[in-house]
């Protein structure tokens, strides 16, 4: 008998957490600035030891996100921070850089450790690999194929932990690339953002249709994909293959339809854990998702579907 | 042969007191031109496993010759197994490998973590590099691969020379950094755009380079405060906007689009900085790139290379070497993130114009001193009249205008028409074996 699978979701801020936790997200991803990489939003110590109190009192858990990839620089401020949310007690920390892995043996060997590096999360080899060195689950690349993650789920010394719903980054460039163009057009921006708030989109010469979201932050460049995940219909698949933890993207997304996602995938959790056999997808677990889904953005596969070539 | 060996490269390496020079090799060609135009080692692609699927990749035959033409002058051969692999590639890599130091490759430049364990433990005769798509910026990161035991890193390509030098202090272990040529924007490996636009992974080599396509940028406008474009505010603090506007296009008709597309890397005017920081190895990119790049390019470095090691204290750039370089370079140059984050200037926004100025016309097989006649290989088409420039790695390049043409048998021709048709011509200066010559486009 498998056990349930988690239902994870990303927090911006103390009143989302509260929110998404009132929903019947299992766990929540938070996480500094410095370190994190591309966070829903940021979260001081002092408020990540409020994440964890509020989830502590119900059960359920956070994870520190620290995907970043670290200059030299960021080595200094990296192990006290390290200790401090060990100490605060997050349940884990995602990295993609083996200098937090590095860091994480000396500062708080006993905190558990998600390896995620995006879009090159591809194989199972790979996963145990980071697995024999201290991970205790992968996240997978979103640009795998259900019959890939089907199959590589048995193969896995590691949890596996997989984006069901949301946004993806598709692109990141320690560029400044607004900026730069802005200032090429000779237009330079003074003291407005261009960050998440600002509301930025590119659209491609060739696909009139597609709105690409872009901003700026401290490790600078992020395009985002045109579409948003869903995968609920399919659910079952990955939790018959036995994927740990199912992951809605909240980055970019208002509190009100992130809480609908989480309510929705729970009804669908749940539903399977009480009965697998007699699991069936219902079409109106979305309704409220549908609602609130931005008419100009499609919820799809993802690439669940789909065959890439090279 | 299937025990677990340890990695051979744990212990101290010694930094190598003069910079290696490395070059792409597309095919067994441009391996031969790379090395005698003066490449200390040279990389290339074999038939799986890499990142350029659509180049034409080496057999382990032709590996196996590469290897051997190499060796003559002491330059060694790598193999890119830089993919970021899928399960279904696992099962094969282990024989690939092995195949690899069967034909004498010195090392394999390694992306995907699953490779380089399953090389350290299966081959230990193979060096394995950490390739850029790492994206490997720090020297904590550095130092846990020299742990897991790989004799070098090629950084990712964010890094600035002063981090480079930072890292060298921390860390034993040799450092490759692209120092000439195309760059991804993004973080190498962080980039999925030819996965959403056209259903090609970029990480396993079907790139479709996306980054260079044009597009508009725009803002939402459909609800609330938003922030409007600097002429519109006109320095007034962020207006709620008309309500049937839903986008704020932030450019302007006669503006270029917004792209992403970075300028070519070069690093000739900065040699003696990239020496100091400590650079173990100077990778030219560009195995897609053509003969006369490969040779031109590598000419340019190998001689500034040499010459600042001669002698630092009265190193100085030539400007003829840059003058090579721009008859190969096919978009604006810059430094990358060495010096700085790359800006505005950095940046192509404007139609690129494309293509290098010149073209490879012949190949110099042989040259008769007594009749100051060369046997040249055609290569593109030139004719008498026509001017054109010898250039090769032990001279300096001299122009002159074509004369007489004659094929093998003495027959006097119009033109050299046919490709690799062998043709003599008087020639200004002594010519060698492998000298080039190219001729304006």
């Amino acid at each position: 008998m498998k056990s349930k699978p988690e239902l994870l979701a990303t927090a911006a801020s103390l009143t989302e957490a509260a929110a998404l936790l009132d929903a019947g997200a299992d766990a929540l991803l938070i996480g500094d600035d410095r370190f994190g990489m591309r966070l829903a939003g940021h979260f001081s110590l002092e408020d990540t030891a409020a994440a964890v109190e509020m989830a502590r009192a119900r059960g359920r858990k956070v994870y520190a996100g620290l995907g970043g990839l670290m200059p030299n620089r960021l080595l200094d401020e990296l192990p006290a921070y390290i200790k401090a949310i060990a100490e605060i007690g997050v349940d884990a920390a995602e990295f993609g850089d083996p200098a937090v892995l590095a860091a994480a043996r000396r500062e708080a060997p006993g905190l558990k450790l998600h390896w995620n590096a995006e879009m090159t999360s591809t194989n199972f080899a790979t996963a145990n690999y980071w697995g024999s060195k201290g991970a205790s689950r992968v996240v997978l690349a979103r640009e795998l194929n259900m019959d890939e993650i089907t199959e590589m789920a048995p193969k896995l010394e590691v949890e596996a932990q997989v984006q069901v719903h949301g946004m993806t980054n598709i692109y990141h460039s320690k560029r400044k690339l607004v900026e730069s163009y802005m200032a090429h057009q000779g237009r330079p921006i003074t003291g407005g953002s261009l960050g998440k708030e600002r509301g930025l989109f590119l659209i491609e010469a060739e696909r009139p249709d597609e709105k690409f979201p872009i901003y700026e932050d401290r490790n600078g460049t992020h395009i985002m994909s045109s579409d948003d995940i869903c995968i609920m219909e399919d659910l079952h698949v990955l939790m018959e293959a036995g994927v740990h933890s199912f992951k809605i993207e909240g980055l970019l997304k208002p509190t009100a339809y992130n809480v609908a996602a989480v309510k929705a995938y729970r009804r669908a959790i749940d539903a399977y854990a009480v009965d697998p056999a007699g699991y069936a997808f219902r079409e109106e677990w979305l309704d409220e998702v549908r609602a609130l889904q931005d008419p100009e953005r499609e919820l799809t596969f993802g690439f669940f579907y789909k065959e890439q070539v090279y | 042969m299937n025990t677990v060996a340890k990695p051979q490269y744990k212990g101290k390496r010694y930094r190598l007191d003069k910079p290696e020079l490395l070059a792409p090799a597309g095919n067994l060609e441009k391996l031969k031109f790379a090395v005698h135009y003066g490449a200390d080692a040279v990389y290339i692609g074999g038939q799986k496993y890499g990142l350029r699927s659509n180049a034409d990749n080496f057999s382990f035959e032709e590996m196996r010759e590469g290897v051997e033409f190499a060796k003559k002058y002491g330059a060694k051969v790598f193999v890119a197994t830089n993919i970021y692999a899928h399960n279904e590639d696992i099962a094969g890599i282990e024989e690939y490998l092995r195949n690899l130091h069967e034909v004498g490759i010195a090392a394999i430049i390694v992306a995907d973590p699953a490779i380089v364990d399953i090389a350290l433990r299966t081959v230990p005769g193979l060096e394995v590099h950490l390739s850029t798509q790492q994206s490997t910026l720090n020297w904590q990161a550095v130092s846990f691969w020299k742990e897991e035991g790989l004799p070098r890193v090629v950084l990712g390509r964010e890094t600035s020379l002063q981090e480079i030098a930072e890292i060298k202090r921390h860390v034993d272990i040799e450092i490759e950094a692209f120092i000439h040529g195309a760059m991804c924007s993004s973080y190498s490996g962080r980039c999925v755009l030819s996965n959403h636009f056209t259903d090609r992974d970029s990480n396993r080599g079907g790139c479709c380079q996306s980054c260079r396509w044009k597009y508009d940028l725009f803002e939402d406008a459909r609800e609330g405060e938003v922030w409007v474009s600097e002429e519109q505010s006109a320095g007034q603090p962020p207006q709620r906007l008309v309500p049937d506007v839903t986008q704020l296009p932030l450019h302007q008709p006669e503006d270029n689009p917004f792209s992403m597309g970075a300028k070519d890397l070069c690093m000739l005017g900065s040699i003696p900085d990239l020496i100091e920081a400590g650079i173990d190895s100077f990778k030219i990119e560009g195995r897609m790139k053509s003969i006369h790049y490969v040779a031109t390019v590598v000419n340019a470095y190998r001689k500034a290379i040499d010459a600042y090691m001669a002698d630092p204290e009265h190193y100085e750039l030539k400007p003829e070497w840059m003058d090579e370089l721009n008859k190969a370079a096919n978009r604006p140059l810059n430094t990358g993130f060495f010096y700085d984050t790359p800006d505005h200037e950095d940046h192509i926004y404007e139609p690129e114009e494309k293509a290098a100025p010149f073209d490879f016309a012949g190949l110099v097989l042989d040259y008769d001193a007594e009749t100051k006649t060369a046997l040249i290989q055609q290569r593109n088409h030139f004719k008498p009249g026509q001017e054109v420039e010898f250039f090769g790695p032990d001279r300096s390049p001299f122009k002159q205008i074509v004369g007489e043409l004659r094929d093998e048998e003495g027959v006097i021709l119009d033109a050299a028409r046919h490709p690799l048709q062998r043709i003599r011509m008087k020639v200004e200066q002594p010519v060698a074996y492998f000298d080039m010559m190219r001729k304006k486009k």
